[in-house]
């Protein structure tokens, strides 16, 4: 029964990596789109794209969290008792980028629109960073189980959790530039399609390296999760690995759909390879699944809640992305400031 | 360097974590009303704008729904650092109880995913979509805020009134149930009292506004509109939530004795106990000044039983079972402050109702307007006076009966600097939020566009709010 939630809160940890993953992406290239006028016709892309889903996506967090308190409460003290700096500077950085965007678009002053940016951007790099630490302080087995708290700096300064954190927000710019080059393209801004095709194949290759190098990191800190990476979960690094590469081909020839279903495959197969990696533990190697989790009524009760998200919640999630891609949901203010044209 | 750094942070985090927690709740509460109701008005405008051909609703419901595109947005991450708290600053409560507590949340996940997937289709959709599908993509949103407000008051009402679970020996949750959990003794007085108070406070608020720009002489159809909606909503609320209020009062009587003797600031039990206004407990626990209305508190608690009901005192409790005085003193101020407040609202409800019985429109004088734009900041203050009641009454108890503060709280001793670092940024991000509503609100009256004007059914151009004679055939 603890494997069947375990795969209910991987499914909320890819989506969220997905989804919510490509939403801070997007704020990294608005981060790196340069000054107010170079800046103006990406940051219009950016603002367009992740405008009326971000808020959706961000609830994937909610769930995984929810999953995880409910389920494997003893998991969770122990992740929140150790990782406390970076989980806090993780949530502090959730209110600036998400706050930040939405007066942006409502702000008309220059001045205002780049001090707002700079919050919504910088924490967007953030953010993924702090992410990817807690997951690489976890996977590195540096969370005890037990309701003791481990070390508060180390746990999520060490090679695992630094890997974890360039990772993450390297495979967010990635998802983001491949969905922006869609969506430029889907609202008529051939300039903007290049613009991000050469930052998207710009992130393919960095992601890559990093994805190798970390291999070599994991091997000397991580044994655990780096001999499960070698076995149990070796078919899904090298799918993840066929995905990257056909996903880079397809940008090189500026073939975006393809591309778009290839990326979200090759970081989709890494996310799961770590929890594959890491069965059956939840804090390797400390506290097994099956430990830590509840009483079968409430991880029923989860499972209950899952099966009625799978029925409300998808087709729900899939009009407001039918509705998006379609066009049909407009701008709801005009953006003063960042105009809608590249040039 | 890290015995130094230890020093530094070596601080007592439990009043720390306590003070965290409160401030980051005291301001999501602001938030709630608005995201649960102000959604439902928005509804009625834009009903309003598409049965009757009203322009000036239609723009009503566009400006608000892009208020709350601002507002959602900030109570959606306010609400995330809520989730991170729980782990953050009470990791033992979570680790030991997250298997009953958390299932309520689970519940509120999907209400959640409803609302911020409706409410983007809803605020993004006045363009292109048409007219009635469109409203219709709005009242999932409505439905999604009730759900959410249920779940998350269900999960305080199980911290009041425990049950759904059973203990081993060691302390340790070995069984669930779910529906027990859910629907504990104290959930379903809670949940409506808060429910209503969303409404009520959401009303309020946004009717104060609209209050406040006629009071300055802007007494068009427009603004009339922008008051009439939430006023109206708000003002029948409020008899209702005396109501469930009083009934609610009478529970806590019966089953939370302690939070009861708090609430009325009773010492010792005893039958014919007065009800006192303010007043606090001295050094001995002793009530000291107030105004005591004799017999009135055990009238009220059992009227049945009139001056005769006993009332269990802070002294049928052990000490470290109950609030402590200064605690006391607080949970009957909040008390005093909430009644009174909401007899205020009363009265201003019926003077609003009085008017359109007699005279068949509402209150016009400058008195009226003034009372009703006062009346958004106090209910506020009326909300928040609620929560304190049950929140501090409950003390020292995180989990009634089973689980102290302070053995749920974290043992890292750096909470106070996450304490300033929220205490700052939230600080700052009020501010903001008023700035950038206000900013909305002064370029859509300068006329500068709303933005759908174009749209398949937007007005173009706009029409300017302040311009009374505005044509009313604008819509298609």
């Amino acid at each position: 029964m603890s494997d069947v939630v375990a795969v209910i809160l991987m499914v909320g940890i890819t989506a969220y990596a997905l989804f919510g993953g490509a939403d801070f992406g997007a704020g990294f290239w608005d981060l790196t789109a340069g000054g107010t006028e170079r800046g103006r016709a990406p940051r219009a892309v950016i603002t367009h794209s992740i405008g009326p889903v971000w808020e959706a996506n961000h609830v994937w967090l909610i769930f995984c969290l929810v999953v995880l308190w409910t389920a494997f409460s003893e998991a969770f003290a122990s992740i929140t008792l150790t990782l406390f700096v970076p989980l806090s500077i993780a949530a502090l950085g959730i209110v600036f980028r998400g706050s930040a965007f939405a007066f942006r678009k409502e702000v008309t002053r220059t001045s205002s629109q780049r001090n707002f940016g700079v919050a919504f951007a910088a924490s967007s790099v953030i953010v993924p960073y702090c992410m990817g630490a807690v997951a690489g302080a976890i996977a590195s087995g540096r969370v005890p189980a037990g309701g003791k708290a481990g070390d508060p700096w180390s746990s999520w300064i060490n090679a695992t959790s630094i890997l974890g954190g360039v990772l993450a927000v390297t495979v967010c710019a990635y998802l983001a530039a491949v969905y922006m080059v869609w969506d430029a393209r889907r609202i008529g801004r051939p300039g903007m399609v290049e613009y991000f095709r050469r930052r998207a194949v710009g992130a393919a290759i960095v992601a890559g390296v990093v994805a190798l190098a970390g291999i070599v990191v994991l091997h000397a800190d991580s044994i655990y999760v780096f001999h499960g990476l070698m076995s149990r979960a070796l078919p899904l690094v090298i799918v993840s690995a066929l995905c990257g590469l056909g996903s880079l081909a397809l940008l090189m020839r500026s073939k975006q759909s393809g591309a778009r279903l290839l990326a979200m495959g090759a970081v989709a197969t890494v996310v799961l390879g770590w929890g594959v990696a890491q069965y059956p533990y939840i804090l390797p190697t400390s506290m097994k699944l099956s430990a830590a989790a509840s009483p079968d009524p409430t991880l029923w009760s989860v499972v209950i809640v899952f099966v009625v998200a799978a029925v409300v919640i998808l087709p729900s999630l899939g009009l407001l992305y039918y509705l998006d891609q379609r066009d049909l949901l407009g701008s709801p203010v005009v953006e003063p400031g960042i105009v809608d044209d590249d040039g | 360097m890290t015995s130094a750094l230890g020093w530094v942070l070596a601080v007592n985090p439990v009043p720390w974590a306590r003070s965290q927690m409160a401030f980051t709740l005291a301001f999501h509460i602001v938030l709630v009303p608005l995201g649960v109701a102000w959604g439902f008005m928005t509804l009625v405008a834009n009903y309003r704008a598409i049965k009757k051909n009203d322009a000036d609703a239609l723009v009503l419901a566009q400006r608000w729904s892009k208020y709350m595109a601002v507002t959602f947005a900030v109570g959606a991450v306010t609400g995330t650092v809520l989730s991170f708290e729980f782990g953050l600053l009470w990791p033992r409560f979570m680790g030991r109880f997250g298997d009953a507590f958390g299932i309520p949340f689970a519940v509120e996940g999907l209400f959640f995913f409803l609302e911020a997937i409706f409410i983007a289709v809803y605020i993004y959709g006045w363009k292109r979509l048409k007219p009635w599908p469109h409203f219709w993509t709005g009242v999932p949103v409505v439905i999604a805020g009730i759900g959410g407000t249920v779940s998350v008051v269900a999960a305080n009402a199980w911290m009041n009134e425990p049950s759904g679970f059973t203990l081993n020996s060691a302390g340790k949750v070995v069984d669930v149930d779910p529906w027990g959990v859910i629907f504990n003794k104290a959930m379903p007085l809670q949940t409506i009292h808060m429910l209503i108070a969303a409404y009520l406070v959401g009303g309020f608020l946004i009717a104060s506004v609209y209050a406040f720009a006629m009071l300055r002489g802007r007494r068009d159809r427009y603004h009339r509109i922008g008051f009439l909606i939430p006023f109206t909503v708000a003002a029948i609320a409020v008899p209702f939530q005396m109501l469930v209020g009083d009934e609610l009062a009478r529970w806590v009587y019966n089953n939370e004795p302690t939070k009861f003797a708090a609430i009325e600031m009773v010492p010792k039990t005893s039958s014919d106990v007065p009800e006192t206004l303010f007043g606090h407990l001295d050094d001995k626990g002793e009530v000291v000044g107030g105004i005591e209305i004799p017999g009135l508190a055990s009238i009220l608690s059992d009227p049945s039983q009139g001056t005769g009901t006993v009332i269990q005192g802070l002294d049928a409790f052990p000490k470290n079972a109950r609030p402590t005085n200064a605690e006391v003193d607080v949970v009957h101020l909040g008390w005093d402050v909430m009644v009174g407040l909401g007899t205020l609202l009363f009265l201003l409800s019926l003077w609003y109702f009085a008017a359109w019985v007699f005279k068949r429109r509402m209150p016009k004088s400058k008195l009226f307007l003034l009372i009703a734009t006062v009346a958004g900041v106090l209910s506020v203050i009326t909300l928040e006076a609620g929560w304190v009641v049950t929140e501090v009454g409950r003390q020292p108890w995180i989990v009634r009966n089973y689980m102290r503060v302070e053995q749920a709280a974290t043992a890292n001793t750096g909470v106070w600097v996450t304490f300033f670092a929220v205490l700052f940024i939230y600080l700052g991000l009020g501010v903001t939020v008023i700035l950038v509503l206000r900013l909305m609100s002064r370029r859509w009256r300068e006329g500068e566009g709303d933005v759908d004007a174009g749209g398949p059914y937007g007005p173009r151009p706009t029409p300017p709010p302040t311009d009374s004679t505005a044509p009313k055939e604008l819509v298609t």
